[in-house]
């Protein structure tokens, strides 16, 4: 049986790596990520897992390792934050269009300037379109299950695909608490081998990344995306085999006391926790207010989002991501377009909070519930508000 | 028993963050609830740090910082110079200090609403430990005030993370439970 043990969030993640027998771990240490590639630097080291740890001079190199790496049909891991992840940007879009299943934890932190090491989402935002799948963690188990689903869809060869987790910085990485450390036996009849379908052998030669010209270009991108909408089937099997296996249930949206309410929250990753306790406290009150998380972010979840609100008046979304000059934020605005042709839909008001770790409490979600009622009846002319600002 | 929060104040490098994630460790250990973390951001020796704490008999949702703390531990007396240690610690909580001095002095300067207890983890870390940190010290000193575990419960998460120190470490810990001046008691 797993075993319940305390473990910060970070080495929740890299046991998980450890019992998915990776091969092959390439990163550049950055705050508040460390823990996570520290921890398997250590593991190799002392022979608990066994696998080749590349230290390298960048994000942009890591990343680029992690290509040639998994291109060789080897199991792989990395980890970044914030500039990091920025750094490495234009190597993320060659992982998804090769085709190959990497696997990187993302503990989300602000970007400079100024400089800030804290949490947010802003690096992740920046990275929506990368053709990654990507899903936001709640808490310490949920990053530590992820790691395996991540393997176990990325690598499937109905999607083949780079899978993004991401954790909040600090508020995940950092904490430490409650995790069942999933037991090897069971790790091994959820996650088979990886067996990449066309791998570089120097045997068998094959053309990785080549040029693409106008006349196949498009072509290219199309079969690209097309795998990707597929993969939402690989995604629910994945799921699916993990309840069986492990018992846990995971879905791409998460609601929390939905049923009746007329309000609803909505955010992604760890402050959801803290969120439910305001739903409670407000519930408490009388008022008819609800929770929704986003875990599954690419392919968005679009059934599961319209069938969530389906009878809610008002959806207030937390962004804790800025796009400056843009449309609200991030998450705001795709769930606005999301529901656009709906012939029944909430107002969606687009609140930013929790910028450079800037602590949320459960009183700034009731305060959020208010604000985002108020402007849903009064109108407002902005398309977003910043919350929390000291004037 | 509802979810106790502890604020720890201290220095850093003087591991109250390793004394609220040993607790944490103990308290998951027997089939409670519990969370640790620190106060997040560069790690910074010397400057004054947090650590906070929560344990409980229900899973623990909130993650934000601690403001409102039923116990306050503090690491280093300096401090009370420097920090507002006392800030938001709930009324009928407890404020427990490593100093010298008396009682009845920390409680003349930090008033009513809460306990106060005190304790010369100094010199009791020098003595057991040979070293001037207090941070397992305390643990003894926090386990007395609060109830929130048994010193034996410690035991195991003391010796996975100290290894041949742990029994100096232990012994330590034992001390202040027994030496720890708690008003009223």
């Amino acid at each position: 049986m797993a075993k319940k043990i305390g473990l910060e969030g970070s080495l929740a993640i890299s046991e998980a790596v450890k019992l998915s027998n990776t091969d092959v771990v390439a990163a550049y240490p950055i705050t508040p990520q460390t823990h996570i590639v520290e921890s398997l630097a250590e593991m190799v080291a002392n022979g608990e897992l066994d696998a080749e740890y590349v230290p390298v001079e960048s994000e942009h190199s890591a990343m680029s390792v992690c290509l040639g790496s998994s291109a060789t049909g080897a199991r792989t891991f990395t980890a970044t934050a914030s500039q990091g992840l920025e750094l490495m940007h234009e190597v993320l879009y060659v992982a998804s269009s090769m085709r190959l299943p990497i696997v990187m934890a993302v503990a989300n932190r602000a970007l400079s300037a100024p400089l800030s090491v804290w949490g947010d989402h802003s690096d992740v935002m920046a990275v929506r379109d990368v053709g990654w799948i990507q899903v936001f963690a709640e808490n310490a188990q949920e990053a530590h299950d992820l790691v395996l689903w991540a393997f176990r869809v990325g690598e499937d060869p109905d999607a083949l695909l780079p899978v993004m987790l991401n954790i909040d910085g600090f508020n995940l990485s950092h904490v430490t608490e409650p995790v069942l450390l999933n037991e090897q036996a069971d790790v091994d009849k959820f996650l088979p081998v990886n067996r990449y379908p066309l791998p570089l052998h120097p045997d068998k030669p094959v053309t990785m990344g080549a040029f693409g010209p106008p006349f196949i270009y498009t072509e290219a991108k199309k079969a690209q995306e097309v795998a990707f909408s597929k993969s939402k089937d690989v995604i629910m099997k994945g799921w699916d085999e993990f309840e069986q296996v492990f018992g846990r249930k995971y879905s791409p949206i998460e609601t929390y006391k939905t049923d009746d309410a007329e309000t609803l929250l909505l955010t992604m990753g760890s402050l959801s926790e803290t969120a439910s306790l305001a739903v409670d406290n407000m519930r408490d009150q009388g008022k008819k207010v609800g929770l929704l998380r986003i875990r599954l972010w690419r392919p968005f979840p679009f059934t599961e989002l319209r069938k969530a609100v389906a009878n809610t008046k008002v959806l207030v979304v937390l962004d804790r991501c800025l796009s400056i000059g843009g449309p609200g934020g991030p998450v705001a605005s795709e769930i606005r377009s999301a529901l656009y042709d709906q012939e029944k839909r909430p107002k969606v008001v687009s609140l930013i909070g929790g910028l450079g770790g800037r602590d949320v409490t459960p009183t700034d979600f009731e305060y959020m519930v208010n604000r985002g009622v108020e402007i849903a009846e009064k109108g407002s002319d902005a398309e977003y508000e910043m919350i929390g600002v000291r004037e | 028993m509802p979810i106790t929060e502890v604020r720890w104040h201290g220095r850093g490098g003087q591991g109250a963050v390793t004394s609220a994630e040993l607790i944490a460790l103990a308290a998951i250990n027997k089939d409670k609830y519990a969370q640790s973390f620190p106060s997040f951001g560069p790690e910074r020796r010397g400057a004054p740090v947090q650590a906070f704490l929560r344990v409980g008999d229900e899973p623990i949702r909130v993650r934000s910082e601690i403001a409102e703390p039923d116990v306050v531990v503090v690491l280093n007396p300096d401090l009370l110079r420097v920090v507002n240690v006392t800030s938001g610690l709930k009324s009928g909580g407890a404020l427990i200090v490593n100093t010298k001095k008396s009682l009845d002095e920390i409680k003349s300067s930090y008033g009513d609403g809460f306990k106060v207890a005190t304790v010369n983890a100094m010199k009791i870390a020098r003595e057991s430990i040979g070293l001037p940190i207090t941070n397992t010290t305390m643990i003894g000193a926090l386990l007395k005030v609060s109830g929130l575990l048994e010193l034996d419960d410690m035991i195991g998460p003391l010796e996975h993370r100290f290894g041949k120190v742990a029994q100096k470490n232990i012994t330590a810990m034992k001390r202040a439970f027994e030496e720890i001046i708690v008003e009223g008691q």
